[in-house]
């Protein structure tokens, strides 16, 4: 990649930083030059907070806020319309017999059911997010990808998940990676760009640190661990070190990016976990679907039950709350 | 033909500042030589040139001053017969006795020039820690150490104390015997004329008694042996040490038999372990 | 008030099972001391725990000649073997008593329950098993093929880890054969006293180990006793001195573990999340009351900024308050004379014109405590970068090249512990091999393992504790 062909005049680069993408050279030195990250010391800082006692107020406020930040996910090649519409339903009224119950912030499908999933949501704040760009390997052509998400975007998704082309990161062509982001980007006009590194095939907390700058100085609006079809999917520690991204890139820009945890979150005691990561790692003004959002399909049923045994003072069963 | 020795000090061998020497004879009373007596100031400047000469020393590698200490014991060896008319003289030795007494201190130095490059593998150690951590444990030199050398043993005691301080890679200010001092001189020149660097090793020629609580009190010595002080001012210096927290060398009220085969104390004494710790990950 | 605020999660304080009154564990029972009675508090409440009887000058007497008894007539003859058997045990009944540990230890030092629960005890117990697989072993551990123990020793620790420093000290003085007379710190006796009853519960031969709260004179009592053969003590370097020119001239074997002022040394090339963490852990750990603590951080000027604007990010996060709280991260000052000894370095940081920065944390009205706190614009001739402060104060200073932190990181009479951050391997061997401390922490830092020898150079004591170098100390060798 050369200079020539680098968008060196990013409308979206904030100010300080719009030097780092001039070209390859540079991206790749400002990648480089991030601090490191130590395996042990990250891994134990995110078992410390973990530790965290989280109970009576505090825990239902945080069930109630991370019901509010779960994608509601079907990913499945055996998806259909009937399953979307029946897990819209579900995203709309959580628990049908609580009406205090929060809706969740998103159904996240595929792009050729995104139309069914808008309308079954029509008039709801549920927004509708489309995976894309050749979802979950990524391994087709830059055409196709963006052709993926302009399907998506034209049947009404409010939120676009992209993965990154992990092989080009991984051969340390950065200026690809970057290139196809603000690319899916551009094809996603005003639509809300997730980027998914899939870092359990990054390796490194190294490689999802780098990744996630590449992902935001790229423009995209959140940076999601996983596609939910890699293990490990999100790990506390991956989340930890995204977190931390977020956080450094708000000191730095004055911008506020989001993060998403996707795949392996199934408990509502993983969930507050995660909730007290953002709360410490990131900072307060991250707890908000506007900026943090679970992605995970089971995890719901869980919160609600805990829900359940919160309000009502003894413990709820699998029956008390809807399967779909 | 009587001479009059000077000090051996940071490599050189310049005369007491305060001027004084003092006669040495042997043990029928007959005049042997003049030594310097040396002074508070010359143990200051001995101190000096013993911290100036640690990083040097206890930064080169152990087979360096394996080779280093080697050699001193060849050139050692090369004076066995001025050696052993000195020992003969100074403790009153049939001449046949003293000459074992200068064997068993070659063999000494050479004993300890062969541990330099096996301390760390036998004191040290990696540990197995609970975590994941790569912990290793290393011994390192505790640094300039004073030496009050034995009053008795005016060769192999000497050699007995002052190897182990060298091997270690700590460097040394001693005090030789104060009525037997002259294998200290000649091991003085030995040392100057092989290859340890300057200030490794520092003779002053004097007492004990006057020279020790200056030793011992003083904030740049992380080490004392106080074999040469009676027990009496070994109570007093091991309080004066105990300013300094410095490390003082446990001794028996009489002098040891020096022959007898030497362990690791005096070593360990002149080591620290260093533990580091370096977490595991990718 | 934040949106997530975190509901009180204490601690049960009834899993301490307090009682009102403590005695002296002397020759295996627990016996009325004829010193004043000392009453320990809760520093976190300021309310008094419990009455703690204390020894007496006689009580020592009598419990050197029962440590002596002991050791004759049992400890000495028994197998390496058998003695493992009461070590396990020992560490079994830690174990097990765990949690009552860990809220009575939390209670009398103030230290938060998380910190207890997951470091101290745990910890205790590991430095038994280790060192019960030692006992039989003596023979491989590289001081002869018999090495032979000292006798009786009169160990004196400190408060603020004090059953895991009791550890420290009795398990590998039981390990090689000798008997104890302890005397645990007087603000915090409770613990230990409770390690007696655990001693009881092993079985243990009576007289094998004493244990007597009291003040300073029962420390100097013990030092003083001709018939101890063996001297630990953890503490100041101050008091250290004392029993250094007490025991000297003496046949009594010493080992001195005492105060330190860590160099932190802060590459640009440091993980620096990591390393900030490791800042955090290094001096505010246990309120700072470590000896080892990071209590001097010396960061490479092109970075000294970005460190320090993360380094307050990140302590403002730190939850202080409550020590039996599972979510509290700095608990209370152990004592009112500690607390005033902060404030009196933090008053002399602010005259000296160093730039102090305070953790807005809320901070209780009661009990002893005291906010994390930060000072940068520190240099080397400033009393808060020199002197051990013992409490949660970071003096911040810089330095351009690697020598010039080698240099600021070693000019100290001290010498305990410090710390390397960067991603240099060879650089991280270099500075190891450099710094003038007995325990090196390269990016990590306050990790503690009965494996893994600990003690100090130079004015931070002599002897260590732990591995295989750490038998030494209480070994005729």
């Amino acid at each position: 990649m050369t200079a020539t062909t680098s968008p060196s005049a990013a409308p979206d680069t904030p100010a300080p930083l719009a030097d780092v993408t001039r070209d390859d050279a540079s991206l790749r030195r400002f990648l480089h030059g991030l601090p490191g990250v130590d395996q042990v010391g990250v891994e134990q800082r995110a078992a410390g907070l973990g530790t965290r006692s989280i109970k009576k107020e505090a825990k239902r406020w945080a069930i109630d806020t991370a019901i509010s930040m779960v994608d509601l996910t079907t990913l499945e090649g055996a998806d259909t319309r009937g399953k979307v519409r029946a897990l819209a339903a579900k995203a709309l009224r959580p628990d049908p017999e609580r009406q205090d119950c929060p809706r969740v912030a998103a159904l996240c499908v595929y792009p050729d059911l995104v139309q069914t999933a808008v309308e079954a949501l029509a008039g709801s704040a549920v927004h509708v997010a489309s995976v894309a760009t050749g979802f979950p390997s990524g391994r087709t052509s830059r055409e196709v990808k963006l052709a993926d998400t302009r399907l998506a975007v034209e049947a009404g998704a409010h939120e676009v998940d992209m993965v990154i082309d992990r092989g080009a990161f991984l051969e340390g062509r950065y200026m690809d990676v970057f290139e196809e982001i603000r690319a899916v980007k551009a094809a996603c006009g005003e639509t809300h760009l997730k980027v998914i590194l899939e870092t359990g095939e990054l390796a490194t907390y190294d490689n999802v640190r780098r990744a996630s700058w590449l992902a935001l100085l790229a423009g995209g609006d959140f940076i999601k661990t996983s596609t939910g079809k890699v293990s490990p999917a999100a790990t506390l520690p991956v989340t930890h070190v995204m977190l931390q991204a977020v956080h450094d890139w708000f000191t730095r820009t004055g911008e506020l990016r989001g993060v998403k945890p996707a795949g392996g979150i199934r408990t509502t005691k993983d969930a507050i976990k995660y909730l007290v990561a953002v709360h410490e790692v990131a900072g307060e003004q991250w707890l908000t679907p506007e900026l943090f959002r679970f992605g995970a399909s089971s995890l719901l049923n869980d919160l609600l039950l805990q829900r359940r045994t919160q309000v009502d003072g003894h413990y709820s069963g699998p029956d008390y709350v809807t399967v779909d | 033909m009587a001479k009059t020795y000077k000090l051996y000090l940071g490599g050189k061998f310049p005369r007491s500042e305060s001027g004084r020497v003092y006669p040495v004879t042997d043990t029928a009373g007959k005049f042997l030589a003049n030594a310097a007596h040396a002074s508070r100031k010359d143990l200051r400047e001995a101190v000096v040139a013993a911290r100036k000469a640690f990083p040097g020393w206890s930064s080169a590698t152990a087979y360096n001053r394996g080779q280093v200490l080697y050699r001193v014991a060849e050139v050692l060896e090369g004076r066995r017969d001025q050696f052993t008319a000195e020992v003969a003289a100074s403790e009153g030795l049939s001449a046949k006795r003293a000459e074992s007494q200068v064997d068993a201190a070659i063999d000494r130095w050479v004993w300890y020039a062969g541990w330099t490059d096996k301390i760390a593998s036998v004191l040290g150690a990696a540990n197995p820690v609970a975590g994941p951590y790569f912990s290793f444990t290393v011994p390192e030199p505790t640094g300039v150490v004073g030496v009050l050398a034995p009053q008795k043993s005016s060769l192999l005691g000497l050699v007995s104390v002052l190897a182990p301080v060298l091997a270690t890679g700590s460097t040394a200010v001693v005090v030789s015997s104060a009525d037997r001092p002259l294998p200290a001189i000649t091991l003085s020149e030995v040392l100057a004329t092989s290859d340890v660097p300057g200030g490794v090793a520092n003779i002053l020629t004097g007492r004990a008694s006057e020279l020790g609580p200056w030793l011992a009190s003083h904030g740049d010595v992380n080490a004392l042996d106080p074999t040469g002080a009676t027990p009496e001012e070994r109570v007093q210096l091991a309080q004066e040490a105990a300013g300094t927290v410095k490390r003082v060398l446990t001794v028996a009220d009489d002098e040891p038999d020096w022959t007898a085969e030497p362990d690791l104390s005096r070593l360990r004494r002149y080591l620290e372990a260093k533990t580091v710790w370096h977490p595991l990950g990718v | 008030m934040g949106i997530f605020e975190y509901a009180p999660a204490p601690e049960s304080r009834a899993i301490a099972n307090l009682k009102d009154h403590y005695k002296p564990f002397v020759d295996g029972e627990f016996v009325d001391g004829s010193g004043e009675p000392l009453k320990t508090l809760n520093p976190a409440t300021e309310e008094i725990l419990a009455e703690v009887g204390t020894a007496s000058a006689s009580d020592v007497d009598t419990a050197v000649k029962a440590a002596r008894r002991a050791y004759t007539d049992v400890w000495s003859k028994m197998p390496g073997v058998e003695r493992a058997k009461y070590l396990f045990r020992i560490a079994r009944l830690i174990q097990e008593r765990s949690r009552e540990l860990a809220v009575l230890e939390t209670l009398d030092n103030g230290k938060p329950i998380k910190e207890s629960r997951d470091s101290d005890v745990p910890t205790a117990a590991a430095h038994f098993f280790y060192h019960a697989g030692w006992a039989d072993k003596l023979g491989y551990a590289g001081y002869g093929p018999d090495p032979k123990p000292l006798g009786v020793a009169g160990q004196v620790i400190p408060w603020n880890f004090p059953l895991l420093m009791l550890a420290w000290k009795i398990a590998p003085a039981l390990a090689t054969g000798n008997t104890v007379v302890l005397k645990p710190a007087e603000t915090t006796p409770l613990t230990a006293l409770v390690f007696g009853e655990i001693c009881q519960q092993a079985e243990l031969p009576a007289g094998v180990v004493n244990i007597l709260p009291g003040a300073g004179d029962i420390g100097a009592s013990i030092v003083e006793h001709e018939d101890v053969d063996k001297i630990a003590f953890t503490g100041s370097t101050e008091v250290g001195k004392l029993i250094q020119r007490t025991v000297a001239g003496t046949r009594k074997k010493l080992t001195l573990e005492l105060g330190g002022k860590a160099a932190n040394v802060v590459f640009d090339d440091a993980p620096l999340d990591q390393a900030v963490e490791g800042i955090v852990n290094g001096i505010f750990f246990n309120q700072g009351h470590v000896c080892c603590a990071g209590s001097r951080l010396l960061v490479q000027e092109s970075i000294a900024e970005e460190v320090l604007e993360k380094l307050r990010y990140r302590v403002s996060t730190l939850r202080l308050g409550d020590p039996l709280d599972k979510n509290t991260d700095i608990g209370a000052i152990n004592s009112a004379e500690q607390l005033a000894k902060i404030r009196g370095l933090v008053e002399s940081g602010d005259a000296e014109g160093a730039q102090r920065w305070t953790s807005p944390c809320p901070v209780p009205d009661r009990g002893f405590f005291f906010a994390p706190t930060v000072f940068s614009d520190v240099h080397q001739s400033m009393r808060i970068a020199r002197e051990e402060i013992f409490g949660p104060v970071l003096s911040v200073l810089t330095f351009r090249t690697p020598e010039e932190a080698i240099t600021k990181a070693n000019n100290t009479p001290y010498g305990l512990s410090a710390g390397i951050w960067t991603e240099k391997g060879s650089r991280i061997l270099w500075m190891a091999n450099q710094l003038r401390a007995g325990v090196v922490w390269a990016n990590t830092f306050n990790r503690f393992d009965p494996a893994a020898p600990f003690g100090g150079y130079q004015e931070s004591g002599f002897g260590r504790e732990g591995g295989r170098t750490g038998l030494e100390a209480y070994l005729s060798v």
